[in-house]
């Protein structure tokens, strides 16, 4: 079985510095075509899908860093009608934004990509974000509060892609009825942080249910992960902030241990290892790259690189042996952090998907047409539909 | 060289001004549908494309209207992907601004800005009912009274954020290792009636600076809102003697607010069919009136005036003799329809049956006929010479700054109207030939956007 990749853009790349490198194209990070090129680059490279970075804070008062970002959601749609087969997967922010817009929007993208819309659902906790909103108090709610928000969340965006049955829309001119209103569904929901009337605005978007995924690092993301999402990102030999998260095998256990103690029916989630890569010819350069990078964002007193994903400092031959690893592991495959976009993507795309199509783990030409496809999901039934 | 006109496009709306039976008529949702309608009107050189918004499905005796074509995309997220495969044209959605926040509507206008590279309007409507806000975190929460000062604090929240970062804040010079002049760009604190919130800002200043605003609105509270604060304004004042008494007043509140005349573009919604000749552009209005008033849909409009079950009225027979039913304002959520702004422009109930009746009794019509007479009336109807010399005259005389234009077919209405007409209005020199700017607010005449202050601090 071949594994899946996916590349997570987060404007310049992951590393601070990594808007001073050669070819970093910063001052075009505002522009749509610096979004266009980088997707494109990763469709290139026939990936399943990209990840698009997302939030609402500022996370620096740094002058040497990059500040500022667009909506992720839009990036996506800007770059949905001059992409193919590529995977658009915007984070959204659930803790601040409205379920029934983020069903909607999720949807709009894929019909504007004929099914390639999926979302990655995160979590807020940060003070500076509660304030933007002025409406909840950050330090008012406990952490699986907030995740049960997001469980329902998703819930509801789910409920609004199937409120509308796939043939709902009859066009009769013989009763005059556009569509047959026994085919369109309230969803009810109501919940401990909202309620929601539905019906959708939107009919079912093309996948039925767009990909929904998360990133997690400790057991209450997992949760969420096997209440909701159909893909969970997960950091093998990584640190989250509550410690060292395990290796790949104790993870994927930890998953799966969730998704019995939730009761997850359907497909088990696909579990995707996240890596940070400094790639080069060498691992020495690679070394060298990483440490020119540190030190560039040392001179002006900043951190360097700082990550939750392992960081892997190597060439793509490394990367694609630690995928290898991850694979004999249970993992589904990886989503990659690039330190350096400008460098490290085409890194990713022109040497290590050849090397993974060597080893006989990567597609050589796209086999679906939609991100479920790229999973080998199925359209799902609509659950409101009578049999 | 004569007054200019402006004009933009109305992807056609879900409600029965839309012929879904037309055999020409394709999908409300699907992509390729706005992209024929957006790439037609930039082809015909329009100021703008617009696309009104969904929140909930309409609702009448307790059921989703069915009548209608329904369903729609989000409006600001096609928008967005038409960027994608259009260059010039303006891009304007309807925002609520009941049922968003101000920091996400602000990011996301100021995101379409940044990525049409300078082409985004926001319409700015608001709303208070219940029956729309069961579908949102705060439900109801909003007291009708209080809906103009939230739209109001919502704009004057979004400008103040779109102001927050300089125009040369990013300087992203790497040999410097500079990214941005400032440490804290975008920062700001609000504090007013509808709004306590503060941070920065995550989005630096955007192509236009601020997008092109647009209201709606005929009230007094609506128009002195336009004149204050916005770019255009769209009306249902598509007569000329109507429009140019809509025109002088508007215009006339401009100056007390430290504006120009031109800084307020004046927009009616009109609709269209047109002909070879005259009689022929009758004939085909009449039959588009009765593919968008058909049996059911009369009956369906009846049953918002009358507010009570009529499926035993006969369409075909006279207007009803009895009176409407009265004990529901149309706000309340006992009115027998949800969801419909156009409800309240009957008025009152009474008097509009009344006159109904008395039309049917006259020119013996039946009570759909009455239907068609009183709503299905289209604003231009004609060869294109004579629908291109009315859309000058109304430009000319002050009616109006041009039109945003309603084809009733999804998604070619508007290709005749770009072959036919469009060429004959260029031909007067009143209309462009080529985009001469590259913004919507270069299209539209209107002055860049205020200067932009470092750190913004609003008190209510």
């Amino acid at each position: 079985m071949t594994l899946h990749l996916a590349v997570a853009l987060d404007g310049t790349g992951w590393h601070p510095a990594s808007w001073r490198e050669p070819g970093a194209r910063a001052d075009e990070l505002f522009t749509a075509g610096f979004w266009v090129d980088q997707v494109r680059e990763a469709e290139a490279g026939l990936l399943d899908l990209v990840t698009l970075e997302d939030s609402f804070a500022i996370d620096t008062d740094r002058v040497d860093h990059v500040q500022g970002r667009l909506d992720a959601q839009l990036v996506a749609l800007r770059v949905g009608p001059v992409t193919s087969r590529i995977g658009l997967v915007p984070t959204v922010i659930a803790t601040h934004t409205e379920p029934f817009h983020v069903s909607t929007e999720i949807a709009t993208l894929d019909y504007v990509t004929t099914g390639r819309a999926g979302v990655r659902v995160k979590v807020s906790s940060r003070a500076d974000e509660y304030a933007l909103f002025g409406r909840r108090e950050a330090d008012a709610e406990s952490r699986e509060s907030l995740f049960d928000e997001a469980a329902d969340h998703i819930e509801v965006q789910r409920r609004l892609w199937d409120s509308w049955e796939d043939d709902a829309e009859i066009r009769d001119a013989a009763t005059g009825r556009f569509v047959d209103r026994e085919k369109l569904h309230y969803i009810d929901f109501e919940g401990a942080h909202f309620s929601v009337r539905g019906p959708s605005i939107t009919p079912r978007p093309p996948q039925g249910q767009p990909l929904v995924t998360a990133l997690a690092h400790v057991d209450v993301a997992y949760r969420l992960a096997a209440r909701g999402a159909d893909l969970v990102f997960v950091t093998p030999g990584g640190v989250g902030r509550d410690g060292p998260t395990g290796d790949a095998e104790a993870i994927l256990a930890q998953v799966r241990a969730e998704e019995a103690a939730v009761g997850r029916a359907g497909d088990p989630l696909h579990v995707l290892g996240d890596l940070l890569v400094v790639l080069d010819d060498g691992a020495d350069a690679a070394r060298e790259r990483l440490r020119r990078l540190d030190e560039t964002d040392g001179a002006g007193g900043g951190p360097g690189l700082r990550s939750d994903a392992r960081i892997l400092t190597g060439t793509a031959t490394d990367v694609a042996d630690v995928l290898e690893s991850w694979h004999g592991a249970g993992l589904a495959g990886a989503r990659l952090r690039p330190a350096v976009t400008a460098h490290d993507l085409p890194r990713i795309t022109r040497e290590l998907v050849p090397e993974l199509q060597r080893r006989g783990l990567f597609r050589t030409a796209y086999e679906a047409d939609t991100l479920r496809g790229h999973f080998g999901l199925a359209r799902p039934a609509d659950r409101y539909a009578r049999v | 060289m004569p007054k200019q006109i402006h004009l933009a496009a109305h992807f056609p709306g879900v409600n029965n001004t839309t012929v879904w039976s037309d055999p020409a008529s394709g999908s409300h949702i699907e992509f390729a549908s706005f992209r024929h309608f957006a790439q037609t009107a930039e082809r015909a050189k329009f100021d703008f494309l617009f696309l009104a918004e969904g929140l909930r499905l309409r609702e009448q005796g307790g059921q989703i209207y069915d009548l209608d074509v329904m369903g729609r995309p989000d409006n600001v997220a096609i928008l967005q992907a038409l960027a994608a495969v259009t260059e010039r044209i303006g891009l304007a959605g309807t925002v609520n601004s009941t049922f968003n926040e101000p920091l996400d509507v602000a990011r996301k206008l100021a995101t379409l800005d940044h990525l049409s590279a300078g082409r985004a309007a926001w319409n700015v409507v608001t709303s208070w009912d219940e029956f729309t806000g069961e579908n949102f975190r705060r439900g109801g929460y909003l007291p009708k009274d209080k809906r103009y000062l939230r739209a109001q604090e919502m704009l004057a929240t979004a400008q103040a954020l779109w102001d927050s970062w300089d125009a040369d804040e990013v300087v992203a010079d790497a040999a410097a290792g500079r990214f941005v002049r400032h440490g804290d760009a975008g920062r700001f604190d609000i504090r007013s009636d509808q709004f306590a919130i503060s941070g920065r800002f995550p989005v630096p200043r955007s192509p236009q600076g601020r997008p092109v605003i647009i209201q709606a609105g005929d009230s007094e509270e609506g128009r002195e809102f336009a004149a204050s604060s916005a770019d255009a304004i769209f009306t249902r004042h598509a007569e000329l003697e109507a429009g140019q008494q809509f025109y002088a007043d508007v215009k006339a509140r401009l100056a007390k607010f430290g504006r120009r005349h031109e800084d307020l573009k004046i927009l009616p919604a009109a609709t269209f069919v047109l002909g070879d000749t005259e009689s022929e552009a009758a004939e085909n209005a009449r039959q588009v009136q009765y593919q968008q008033v058909g049996p059911a849909t009369a009956i369906a409009f009846a049953e918002q005036v009358w507010n009570r079950d009529l499926s035993d009225v006969d369409p075909d027979g006279p207007v009803p003799s009895f009176d409407p039913k009265t004990s529901d304002d149309v706000d309340s959520g006992a009115h027998i329809s949800k969801g419909r702004a156009s409800v309240r422009m009957f008025g009152d109930p009474v008097a509009v049956a009344n006159e109904w009746r008395e039309l049917g009794e006259r020119e013996g019509l039946s009570l759909r006929e009455v239907v068609i007479r009183k709503n299905g009336r289209h604003t231009f109807v004609g060869t294109p010479q004579r629908v291109a010399d009315t859309i000058d005259e109304f430009v000319q005389t002050d009616a109006s700054d041009g039109f945003v234009l309603v084809p009733h077919v999804t998604p070619g209405g508007l290709d005749v109207f770009a072959d036919q007409v469009v060429p004959l209005l260029q031909e007067k020199g009143s209309f462009r030939t080529e985009y001469e700017g590259t913004t919507l607010r270069e299209h539209l005449g209107l002055q860049p956007s205020p200067t932009t202050v470092a750190a913004v601090s609003v008190e209510a």
